[in-house]
């Protein structure tokens, strides 16, 4: 069947998105940027059977998912910086129950109650700081309405396949813009849920999901066995983006989210006066494409990261190239959106300190 | 049509964001890449609201533009605050009714539109926007017109009244006054 093209803004695309991915649960408290999200699921959900439940707290909303994710059914949260930050326990515990969910966090400028208007502060938090213990989340990051659409499908098939929790990174901008969207067919991928606790049946055993371990054997023997996931997600589930890279430019532009498509249109400015740039788009922050990058590094004279904070991917990317080449930083922060003039400006001055 | 992109602004209440969403999305069923993009935050009962659409044949990179091709602006603060985005030689869309100005640059194609009076004569004084609406679209072809109705008649569709044809008629009107001025 074909589907028609919608006018939806970045909130209510992720949230119907999420119900054609068959969530039928939602818990959450409510943040600006992202108060749609809710509303359209509080909305919704009753529609198809659903469940939704605005917590007392995020601190409750995300021990709710722990509950119906080892229930076994898809289930999902969304939030925004601040809201996120209290959920990072519960998404630890998750981890080490081996429990799917989906958190969608929303970035608002911070630190602290910061602002409501676009960031992307939490790129540490997501990838670095989500949670205690040795843990790791996949982190998806939009960069268009659709793209956020597709991410929503993918991330549940993640949460469910790897037994983890699975992010998806947008900001202000991504949750408030609206842009056309089709819905892709639901996925025909099933998974296996035997682990679930639905409640014993005779003959059966009885399913105990935790992440207490209190005898340290054989909590690193379980942290050694999540890990073994980790790597597989790290050989797996590296996505990109290259834009503009076929004709090996020496400038190399990376970011991510909206600030990824406010550089293209500053590439295509750049290009238009004859400056070779390209975009090098990490789509999954975690795990980051490190040998996506690494292909780049050789033919590139500068790396410059620019993203919607003081400078939090570009470590990764300083990480992949690993002191071959320069790695510049500029970025915007406090809910300032960088602007296609500004990016321009700043591409022409380092490529001349280089000799472009 | 290589790129459109117009700020819409005025009073909160005016339905600023809703005209954008009507111009988008006829865009879209016109086969067009669009992005809505409306200011947020924090603002007071009667505070400024605006919201930024572009139209593009190709993929969309930035939604927010530091100077728009156009200006449609229905209040007093929105034309102090967006009569110096407009590009050079660009196009602003004044409200008469609640502007008293004129437009402050001599470089800009500028289109004075009584629209409160004008969407009053059709029977509803709330169909300001549409009027705004019509006029921009007059000026710039943006989308074609009967497009554009049909994404109000899908707006008001279900809606009590005869809601969708009092914002169509305000629509034409602002339309004649935009194409008049076309030149």
């Amino acid at each position: 069947m074909a589907q028609r093209r919608m006018l939806m803004k970045g909130t209510e695309a992720i949230a119907e998105a999420a119900i054609r991915a068959g969530c039928h649960h939602f818990f959450g408290y409510p943040i600006t940027p992202q108060n749609e999200i809710p509303e359209y699921m509080s909305r919704r959900l009753p529609q198809v059977g659903g469940v939704y439940l605005q917590a007392e707290s995020e601190v409750a909303a995300i021990n709710m998912l722990c509950g119906a994710g080892a229930a076994g059914v898809r289930v999902m949260t969304s939030s925004s910086s601040p809201g996120v930050a209290l959920m990072s326990e519960g998404a630890s515990y998750m981890v080490g129950g081996e429990l799917p969910a989906v958190i969608v966090n929303i970035m608002r400028g911070g630190p602290g109650l910061g602002d409501i208007q676009p960031s992307q502060g939490d790129y540490d938090q997501m990838t670095r700081g989500f949670g205690h213990g040795d843990k790791h989340f996949i982190v998806l990051a939009p960069s268009t309405v659709q793209e956020a659409v597709d991410m929503m499908a993918l991330a549940f098939d993640l949460a469910d396949e790897y037994r983890n929790p699975c992010v998806v990174l947008g900001d202000g901008l991504i949750g408030q813009m609206m842009e056309p969207v089709t819905f892709p067919e639901p996925s025909e991928r099933t998974f296996d849920r035997s682990w679930a606790a639905t409640g014993k049946k005779p003959g059966q055993r009885r399913n105990i999901l935790r992440s207490l371990f209190l005898d340290p054997e054989v909590l690193e023997k379980h942290v050694e066995k999540l890990f073994e996931k980790f790597k597989v997600m790290e050989l797996k589930e590296q996505r990109y983006e290259a834009w503009m890279m076929d004709d090996a430019p020496p400038v190399v532009i990376s970011a991510y989210g909206t600030t990824a498509r406010i550089a293209k249109s500053a590439i295509r400015e750049l290009r238009a006066e004859g400056h070779r740039v390209g975009l090098f788009r990490p789509i999954s922050a975690w795990p980051f494409p490190v040998d996506g990058l690494a292909t780049y590094v050789e033919q590139t004279r500068l790396f410059l990261g620019i993203e919607m904070s003081m400078g939090q991917m570009v470590e990764d990317v300083r990480r992949v190239v690993a002191g071959r080449r320069p790695v510049q930083f500029w970025g915007r922060t406090g809910g300032m959106v960088p602007t296609v003039e500004e990016i321009v400006a700043q591409v022409k001055e380092r490529s001349a300190a280089l000799g472009q | 049509m290589a790129t459109q992109d117009v700020v819409m602004a005025g009073f909160g209440g005016q339905g600023l964001m809703a005209i954008g969403k009507i111009l988008a999305k006829a865009a879209m069923e016109e086969g067009k890449n669009v992005t809505w993009m409306p200011s947020y935050g924090p603002e007071m009962r009667g505070g400024t609201a605006n919201c930024v659409v572009i139209i593009d044949d190709d993929p969309i990179g930035s939604p927010v533009v530091k100077r728009t091709q156009a200006a449609v602006v229905m209040n007093k603060q929105s034309i102090d605050k967006f009569e110096p985005t407009v590009a050079d030689h660009g196009l602003l869309v004044i409200n008469t009714s609640l502007i008293d100005r004129k437009a402050a640059r001599d470089d800009l194609k500028v289109v004075y539109v009584a629209a409160n009076e004008i969407a009053e004569s059709e029977g509803g004084a709330k169909a300001a926007n549409m009027v705004m609406l019509g006029a921009y679209l007059g000026v710039t072809g943006a989308t074609k017109p009967e497009t554009l109705e049909h994404a109000i008649e899908a707006t008001f569709a279900g809606k009590r009244g005869n809601l969708g044809d009092i914002n169509v008629r305000a629509f034409r009107k602002g339309l004649e006054v935009g194409l008049a001025a076309r030149g």
